[in-house]
């Protein structure tokens, strides 16, 4: 079989988030990028696969050079060989353009990426990519098998979940508890630095246009109650905050 | 030009978190100076779609074939697409949820649409087509320009007050042509959790940690959520030793909330807890430690025993 694994390279989750030139560019000053959690659990699933069934996993980020750091940990996680698509993803629409592009000439049995970014949290990418590549597109997946050609998964849905059944191939946007994260062992490590990654150029254009970033407003002083009075709370709830 | 909204149904009424996108995207529509159309797929009755009309639709177009049954996402599209072109639609809006990004996104694909998720607030029309849209989870806001011709936006919660009025809306079946293609996916089974609140749409959400001990003590969350009619979630640690459901995990790894009150007992408020909670709009944090890092986030405060001051809440809620 053979599989496909978008990761992203986001910022860490705990990274202080902040903006230069103007609120007009992300400030990568300090902050260590991660793949993104979810990408992890579809990388993770994606190696399970191929020691049960054999095959390869080909992880595909759409990112600048600095992302190459990510890609090298999916090659030792266990993936056998990359590609980066060599541009700033600029928006969902875009990057998925991307990846359907590689997807059509190399014909994967299984697409696998996270539910969503970490970064721009969008849920969309698999649905276009989906579309683009005129195949099914499911997610969030919590549970994947594969039967000869016939994957058989769960699907969280709100409130609760479906069993789903689809022939091969399906574009998935993966989340726990599709499988345990991986982490690198030695050997990866060090077999990671010899595996190929090939770098394409990029095709066609954005949809969107970021014009500007902003910061929350900072949140105002916390009202502490005294436990003694903890009561008072629901008169505050409904008097002064107005929810209840 | 008209402005078309996906809505979804459960147990054939409209989705809350449709119903608000039907708002949302009514007043798009009077600041294109066009209508808003809704778009239903599902059983349902003419009466529960007319309601549609208190929220600003002038109109609803019904898809009711039977094999639209199950949220099949490429049916849906299909299905979406088509009214887009009946109606001559320009922008779709639609409630963020699983199955409404999944068909957004094919039909983006379709349409060549500009799609953005996550928006927060009415777009500005005063220079072009502008969004705002949350980003990094919450951390941060993007002010992004619709460069299509099509725009599909995505809503998260709470992205506009809803005034509701007696309007009406007129139901129209909606016939679409439908291809064997659209169903190679195989809905086997569904199972759904019956007489809870959705999480993702609750105005009120209780949510509890560790701090609980064990899942064994819910009943206090429980009963303190069903005194005031809230949902329940749990941090992530809680729902990975299994001591609560997945479907209750928040954060920035589980379901995103924006709530009217978010009532955290017994969490610390770990960065990647808060991130899927911080745009609650007023939130509560009951902990034993003065130092917990979740206060800083916090509207309200407590400082004490859950085990002593839940019931207690509950208790208060009961006199009123
Ligand atoms: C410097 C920088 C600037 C950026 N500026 C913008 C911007 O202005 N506007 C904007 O919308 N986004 C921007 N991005 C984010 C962009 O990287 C996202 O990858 C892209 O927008 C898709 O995000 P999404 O939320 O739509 O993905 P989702 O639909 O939430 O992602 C679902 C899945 O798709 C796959 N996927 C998503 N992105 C990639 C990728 N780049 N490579 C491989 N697989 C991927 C992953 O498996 C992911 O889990 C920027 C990123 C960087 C690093
Ligand atoms: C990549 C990544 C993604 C993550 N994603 C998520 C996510 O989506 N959601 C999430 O929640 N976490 C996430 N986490 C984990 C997160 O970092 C924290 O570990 C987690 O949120 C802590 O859960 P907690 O607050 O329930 O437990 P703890 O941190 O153990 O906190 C328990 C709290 O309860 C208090 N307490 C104890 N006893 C009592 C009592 N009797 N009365 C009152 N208070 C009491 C303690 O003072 C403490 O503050 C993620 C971590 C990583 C690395």
């Amino acid at each position: 079989m053979k599989i496909l694994v978008c990761v992203t390279s986001v910022p860490d989750t705990t990274a202080k988030i902040s903006f230069t030139d103007g609120d007009t560019k992300f400030n990568k000053a300090g902050v260590t990028f991660i793949t993104g959690p979810y990408d992890d659990y579809a990388l993770s699933r994606a190696v399970e696969l191929k020691e049960q069934t054999g095959g390869t996993v080909t992880v595909l980020n759409v990112g600048e050079a600095d992302s190459e750091q990510v890609i090298r940990k999916c090659l030792a996680i266990g993936a056998d060989d990359a590609i980066r698509v060599n541009c700033e993803p600029k928006d969902s629409y875009f990057t998925a353009v991307q990846i359907a592009t590689i997807a059509s000439e190399e014909k994967y049995d299984l697409i696998l990426m996270g539910r969503e970014s970490i970064d721009y949290n969008s849920g969309v990418v698999h649905g276009l990519v989906g579309e683009i590549l005129g195949i099914p597109s499911l997610s969030p997946v919590m549970k994947l098998n594969i039967e000869g050609t016939t994957a058989k998964m769960t699907r969280e849905i709100e409130g609760g979940k479906e069993e789903i059944e689809a022939s091969l191939p399906l574009v998935l946007g993966c989340q726990e508890p599709i499988a345990e994260w991986k982490i690198p062992n030695m050997r990866g490590i060090m077999t990671a630095r010899t595996k190929p990654l090939r770098v394409v150029e990029p095709v066609g254009e954005d949809m969107t246009f970021t014009e500007k970033y902003m910061l929350p407003a900072p949140k105002g002083a916390c009202k502490m109650i005294p436990a003694e009075n903890a009561e008072e709370l629901i008169a505050l709830l409904r008097s002064e905050a107005k929810v209840l | 030009m008209s402005v078309l909204i996906f809505t979804e149904l459960d147990n054939g009424a409209l989705k809350k978190s449709s119903l608000e996108a039907v708002y949302y995207g009514s007043e798009v529509a009077k600041m294109k100076g066009t209508i808003a159309t809704v778009l239903a797929i599902g059983n349902s009755t003419d009466d529960e779609l007319a309601k549609a009309g208190n929220f600003g639709a002038s109109k609803v177009l019904h898809a009711n074939d039977p094999r639209l049954a199950l949220g099949n996402i490429q049916a849906y599209a299909d299905v979406l697409s088509m009214a887009v072109s009946q109606e001559g639609a320009t922008t779709i809006i639609l409630a963020m949820s699983s199955l409404g990004n999944a068909v957004a996104a094919r039909v983006a694909a379709k349409l060549k649409a500009s799609i953005v998720s996550n928006v927060t607030e009415l777009p500005d029309f005063s220079n072009g087509f502008k969004v705002t849209r949350s980003i990094y989870t919450g951390k941060a806001f993007a002010k992004v320009e619709m460069k299509g011709e099509k725009q599909i936006l995505a809503v998260k919660k709470n992205a506009i007050s809803v005034v509701e009025s007696s309007n009406s809306a007129t139901v129209e079946t909606f016939t679409p042509t439908l291809k064997d293609s659209d169903f190679v996916v195989k809905v086997t089974g569904t199972h759904k959790e019956s007489g809870t609140i959705l999480l993702p749409e609750a105005d009120l959400v209780v949510s509890a940690g560790r701090g609980l001990k064990g899942p064994e003590n819910w009943g206090i969350v429980e009963d303190l959520a069903n005194a005031i009619g809230a949902a329940t979630a749990c941090s992530k640690p809680v729902s990975d030793l299994d001591w609560r459901p997945h479907s209750e995990h928040v954060g920035q790894t589980g379901i995103k909330v924006s709530p009217n009150l978010y009532i955290a007992a017994g969490i610390s408020g770990a960065i990647q807890h808060l991130a899927g909670v911080n745009s609650s709009k007023v939130i509560v944090v009951i902990n034993k430690d003065p130092e917990a890092p979740f206060f800083k986030a916090a509207d309200y405060g407590i400082v004490g025993d859950v085990f002593d001051i839940l019931p207690r809440l509950t208790k208060a809620v009961k006199a009123l």
